[in-house]
């Protein structure tokens, strides 16, 4: 404790002096320079900036000096304490960044061990394929529609066109419900949804039909007895053979880009008149683009309209269809249908969620 | 349908340089779609001529054997030295000569070669060598064939020994393609190439008096004509021409009678059979067979007839199942010598039921169930005595015939329906051109009357004169034109939540399966079903593909379990695989569904009824989870999939669908009594998820503690979810607290929960169990539960007292079910 400045002391001044505030600043800014982190700094700012700090000291004395003098001492510890507060200032920021950095370089991890704790799941490309073809049509404004699979078959071959007696109903080769008069079946195709579609409602109708279809065809490569089927159906007034060809053209378009094309030829289904295949262009292939045959198509058989309660006199409409394992194995480079199939996770996971 | 070029040549004039190709491309433009194109005697090579044999020593030798040498002239004034086997030839007689350098099929190499004595400079040919067929008894005598060429004529061309083959595949439509004559007339409408109708030719000869068979028809044709020779030799061989073209077509020569029928039918398309008249009594009738009637046919199968069966009967009873396979008994044999050939044309749709019926699908009931020429039965019949006549030595006797065919359909049509259905406007004189060009008849301008030609049956109707008319201007014509769909209204709530539901369990780690619908008694015994568990009434197939699965699944874990099984066999542990799709409802209607008409709308009644036939078919979704839910690694230790992420996972879809959802312990097969739940939508059981039954995960080779759920999505998607309302996000601050309570096994902790949740009231912004413990230090049966509160009012900070109250209810709350707080 120094005595209180109640008398004159010429000796206690000489702290006061120029060369020793001069000092006091310089072994202050060395300390500051040298403190090698915020715990040094700490004691670096009580040692040069505390209460007991020489310039805090001096800085008491200033009262006791001549008023001649008071303002030129006060000026200089003023000046030199302002100059250690900055330089501590200055050096916490510093110290500051270097412990940050310190502690962040010490929290590196190994980025690259990635957690994978949760399996990665997938759907099937059947599943994420329909959506895709489904929302192309969604976009121009039709509608998705269903129906069953075990279906009468009234709705799968009468409705359509193929009566009892009929040679078509020999050429797909159907899984026939027990008991023998159940007058059931597995569905042959998604038309039966078009029979559907048309006796809920009236034209217009613009409607996609994705579902699995049934034949007794025995597994191999490229057949099997389930498969899958797009198939849409349009019945308006007016509509020609131009708005199906227009339909596919755009639909391949869409699925293939600007460059695929369409070609027809006159085929027979008994729910179109005239009726045809299609190909389409697709310049995707491997070994480059190629004509890939895509579907069937044709207008609605007035029969069919006129059984499902539609005037065929006033509305005319189209159908085609083509199947979603055949469009999944060009456009994938799936060499045997029979993977789709056999419910391996493996088969699934190399899609992911969407196509 | 196999059609060979140069039987095409009889009808159509094909360019010289019009490939095979070309001919194939013409029909696929037409809609004719060639299955396969195959050159016959590629590989020949000549030179193979005719030859003369001037004369030839007979020289027996040391083996038995008898050899002719022989001198053949096989150009003018080129005489060769040849060594012949074959004893069946004359001097003088034309014969094919191989010479050395030729190539016969198989890659026979002929060269001069020294034999028995001789230089032999060639071969004189069979018709096997030559790839004409079996015939190997002798070589050709080209008189026998009816043919006197040149010496050194090219044999290849000379015998059609090199031809070319179409195999068109003929659609159910288009009965008129399947012959000769009709895909030649179609080529000609493809090309333009002149066509020659032979049938219109055709003329029987000349009667002699004697007996003719009588016909009359009661039921089941409309055109019947018979024709009855006798005299014929059945030895008489088939000419080679004629056996050459059934080889090519696919036919086997069976007799001349026999192959005379079958290459009328090939080269008409008029199905013919041949009755022997010695074993027919009375004339012939057309009629229904009568109940009780049999029928041993062709084939040697004794066939009950039903009354649908159209038969042709003598006076004893049927002779034939008509259009589809004759009767043993009134069969043509070697001795033969009387013959009625019959020529009918039967009601397609009667021929067609038949032959499947009795599983006889013949080229006869194909032919009829496609539409068989109206007109053609005279033609064909007279063409089948002609060689009968000509070849056989038989003396044709006349004809016997019935015509009710009904007057041809007139089809109205306005000469401007073509451009409104296709698309691009159509001249009318380019409509009538079409029309005319495949045969019709067109009257008037607008509307123009059609009259289709007899052998186009398929022509019913305007949208068929169309195809016709687009087929014939092309259908690359047609421009592309987008139309303008009108007011769609995107997916169906139903469409979203499936798709939601998709990719939220893909999302989540599982993966997703297709498999067959298709299941046995074997899956569900592996499954555990009780014997009358009702997923064992499953609806079943008549004809599956395999015996051992008959049935349509009637959950969906028959098959996935299944699937789990292969992966987990192909070295997958950790697997977690689930599949969205329709099952077919157990204990459901299935059929009779009723089959109202097509001429018109059923009534809503009809199809009411209709759907009421189908049993119910609910789109499920199931899951397997097998190995570890949770793999473990460096940063955090794994964990198996169990029971409790079968619930998880299952529950997630409700959640999706914003349904309130609670479990019920449950025991039902497949899953462990002790370790699974019913998920409950109010007092509805939508599935159930849990740990399988240890001998379940046995079955299907999966390890113990194998999950799996199945959902019923049909009350999901009915409870479609109403607008969110929402509630004001709350601002003030959150109390935290926990609460730990000892309670009894025996209480659920969702029911503890539950009752802690009501007790908060308002207050509560969510409750959560954290913690369970078991110990020594507890007593036996209880369990020591702990939850985290989270407490917030709507309008103010709570204060202390305010929680303290809220603490004692939750508390009173829990006591209430006999729980004690720690």
């Amino acid at each position: 404790m120094s005595a209180p400045n109640s008398n004159y002391d010429p000796k206690q001044v000489s702290a006061l002096d120029a060369d020793a505030v001069a000092a006091a600043l310089s072994a202050a800014l060395s300390d500051i320079a040298t403190a090698s982190d915020l715990e040094a700094l700490k004691a670096v700012r009580l040692a040069h900036a505390g209460d007991r700090s020489p310039l805090a000291l001096a800085n008491r004395e200033i009262g006791a000096l001549p008023p001649a003098a008071k303002a030129e001492a006060g000026k200089r510890v003023g000046e030199a304490r302002a100059r250690i507060r900055q330089a501590l200032d200055d050096r916490a920021l510093v110290l500051e960044a270097e412990a940050e950095a310190r502690m962040l370089a010490d929290e590196r991890v190994d980025v690259s061990m990635v957690v994978d704790d949760l399996p990665r799941g997938a759907r099937h490309p059947l599943t994420s394929l329909s959506e895709y073809i489904g929302d192309v049509f969604l976009s121009m404004g039709w509608e998705v529609a269903e129906g069953p699979e075990l279906e009468a078959e009234w709705f799968n071959f009468d409705a359509l066109n193929i009566p009892a007696e009929h040679p078509a109903r020999g050429m797909q080769d159907t899984f026939f419900v027990a008991p023998e008069d159940s007058h059931l079946v597995l569905r042959t195709h998604t038309s039966p949804v078009q029979a559907r579609t048309m006796l809920a409602k009236q034209p217009p109708i613009y409607v996609v039909v994705p579902g699995r279809v049934f034949r007794t065809d025995e597994l191999d490569a490229t057949h099997s007895p389930v498969f899958s089927q797009v198939e849409g159906l349009a019945v308006d007034e007016g509509l020609t053979m131009a708005h199906l060809q227009g339909t596919l053209l755009h639909f391949a378009r869409a699925m293939f880009g600007e460059d695929a094309q369409v070609r027809w030829r006159p085929s027979y289904f008994p729910f179109t008149e005239p009726s045809a295949e299609f190909d389409l262009w697709y310049p995707q292939a491997k070994g480059g683009p190629r004509w890939i045959e895509w579907g069937g198509c044709g207008m609605v058989n007035p029969a069919v309209l006129r059984a499902c309660g539609i005037d065929p006199e006033r509305y005319t409409g189209f159908a085609f269809g083509m199947g979603l394992e055949r469009t999944l194995m060009f456009r994938h480079g799936i060499a045997d249908l029979r993977d789709m199939f056999e419910g391996d996770v493996r088969f699934s996971q190399q899609f992911g969620v969407e196509l | 349908m196999r059609v060979p070029r140069s039987w095409l040549a009889d009808f159509i004039a094909i360019p010289a340089d019009a490939t095979i190709d070309d001919i194939a491309d013409a029909y696929v433009r037409i809609g004719i779609e060639p299955d396969s194109v195959e050159v016959v005697g590629a590989e020949l090579q000549g030179p193979i001529v005719v030859g003369r044999v001037q004369g030839f020593v007979e020289e027996p030798q040391s083996n038995g054997k008898t050899i002719r040498w022989c001198q053949v002239e096989v150009a003018p004034g080129e005489v060769r030295g040849i060594v012949c086997g074959a004893r069946n030839f004359l001097e003088g007689d034309k014969v094919v000569v191989s010479l050395p350098g030729a190539v016969l099929p198989g890659g026979f190499a002929i060269a001069a070669r020294r034999t028995y004595g001789h230089v032999s400079d060639g071969m004189i040919c069979s018709a096997r060598e030559l790839g004409m067929g079996d015939d190997h008894s002798g070589i050709i005598r080209l008189v026998e064939l009816g043919l006197d060429p040149d010496l050194g004529t090219d044999a290849i061309e000379l015998l059609h020994l090199r031809d070319e083959v179409i195999d068109l595949d003929v659609l159910p439509d288009s009965g008129h393609c399947m012959s000769i004559r009709g895909a030649a007339r179609e080529l000609s409408h493809a090309t333009g190439w002149a066509y020659r109708d032979l049938a219109l030719e055709i003329s029987a000869p000349e009667p002699v008096e004697g007996p003719v068979t009588g016909v009359r028809i009661e039921d089941g044709a409309d055109h019947i004509v018979l024709r009855t020779v006798d005299g014929f030799d059945p030895a008489t061989p088939t000419p080679m021409h004629i056996r050459r073209r059934l080889q090519l077509v696919g036919t086997r020569s069976i007799s001349f009678a026999v192959d005379v029928t079958n290459y009328v039918m090939f080269e008409l398309g008029q199905p013919l059979h041949a009755f022997d008249r010695s074993k027919l009594r009375g004339d012939l009738v057309v009629r229904r067979a009568a109940a009780g009637e049999s029928l041993e046919t062709l084939d040697h199968v004794r066939r009950t007839l039903a009354t649908r069966d159209v038969v042709i009967a003598d006076d004893r009873g049927p002779v034939a199942l008509a259009g589809t396979m004759g009767g043993l008994d009134t069969e043509i044999d070697d001795a033969s010598t009387a013959i009625v050939i019959e020529a009918a044309h039967f009601i397609p749709t009667a021929i067609g039921v038949q032959s499947r019926a009795h599983g006889l699908i013949s080229e006869a009931s194909k032919r009829f169930e496609r539409g068989v020429d109206a007109a053609v039965q005279e033609a064909a019949s007279a063409r089948a005595v002609q060689l009968l006549v000509e070849h056989g030595g038989a003396r044709y006797h006349g004809m016997a015939r019935v015509d009710e065919r009904p007057a041809p359909t007139v089809i109205t049509m306005a000469v401007d329906a073509p451009t409104r259905l296709i698309g691009t406007h159509i001249e009318p004189a380019r409509v009538v051109e079409a029309l005319t060009a495949i045969g019709c008849a067109v009257v008037g301008e607008d509307p123009v009357q059609v009259t289709p030609p007899t052998w186009r049956p398929d022509l019913t109707g305007v949208a068929e004169l169309i195809e016709e008319v687009a087929r014939f201007t092309g259908y690359d014509a047609i421009p592309a034109v987008l139309p303008v769909a009108r007011g769609g209204r995107g997916l169906t709530a139903r469409q979203r939540l499936r798709r939601r539901i998709s990719r939220s369990l893909a999302y989540g780690g599982l993966t997703e399966v297709v498999a067959y619908p298709f299941i046995g008694t074997a899956e569900l015994d592996a499954m555990l079903l009780p014997a009358e568990d009702p997923r064992r009434d499953a609806v079943a197939l008549r004809n599956p593909l395999s015996a051992e699965a008959p049935l349509m699944r009637t959950t969906l874990l028959a098959t996935l379990l299944g699937a789990a099984q292969r992966n987990v066999g192909r070295g997958v542990r950790d697997l977690a695989i689930y599949e969205l799709a329709m099952v077919t409802a157990p204990s459901g209607t299935r059929g009779p569904a009723p089959q109202p008409g097509t001429d018109r709308r059923p009534t809503d009644a009809e199809l009411a009824a209709i759907d009421a036939a189908l049993p119910a078919q609910p789109e499920h979704v199931a899951g397997v989870l097998v190995g570890q839910r949770l793999l473990a690694g460096p940063l955090a230790a794994g964990r198996p999939a169990g029971w409790s992420d079968a619930i998880a996972v299952a529950a997630s879809v409700l959640d999706l669908a914003g349904m309130a959802w609670r479990t019920e312990p449950a025991t039902l097969a497949p899953w462990h009594p002790g370790r699974a739940a019913a998920i409950l939508v109010g007092e509805v059981v939508v599935g159930h998820a849990g740990e399988l039954h240890p001998k379940v995960a046995e079955h299907f080779g999966l390890p113990r503690g194998a999950a799996a759920f199945e959902l019923d999505l049909e009350p999901v998607y009915a409870a479609a979810r109403e607008a969110v309302a929402a509630q004001p996000v709350r601002t003030f601050p959150v109390a935290l607290q926990d609460l730990a309570f000892l309670i009894a096994d025996a209480v659920p902790v969702a029911t503890l929960r539950d009752a802690i949740v009501d007790a908060l009231g308002d207050a509560c912004e969510s409750v959560r169990c954290f913690d369970e413990y078991r110990g020594a230090a507890l007593p036996a049966g209880h369990r020591s539960l702990a939850f985290a509160l989270r407490l917030r009012a709507a309008d103010r900070t709570l204060t202390e007292g305010e929680l303290a109250d809220l603490r004692a209810a939750a508390v009173a709350a829990a006591e209430a079910l006999g729980a004690t707080l720690r």
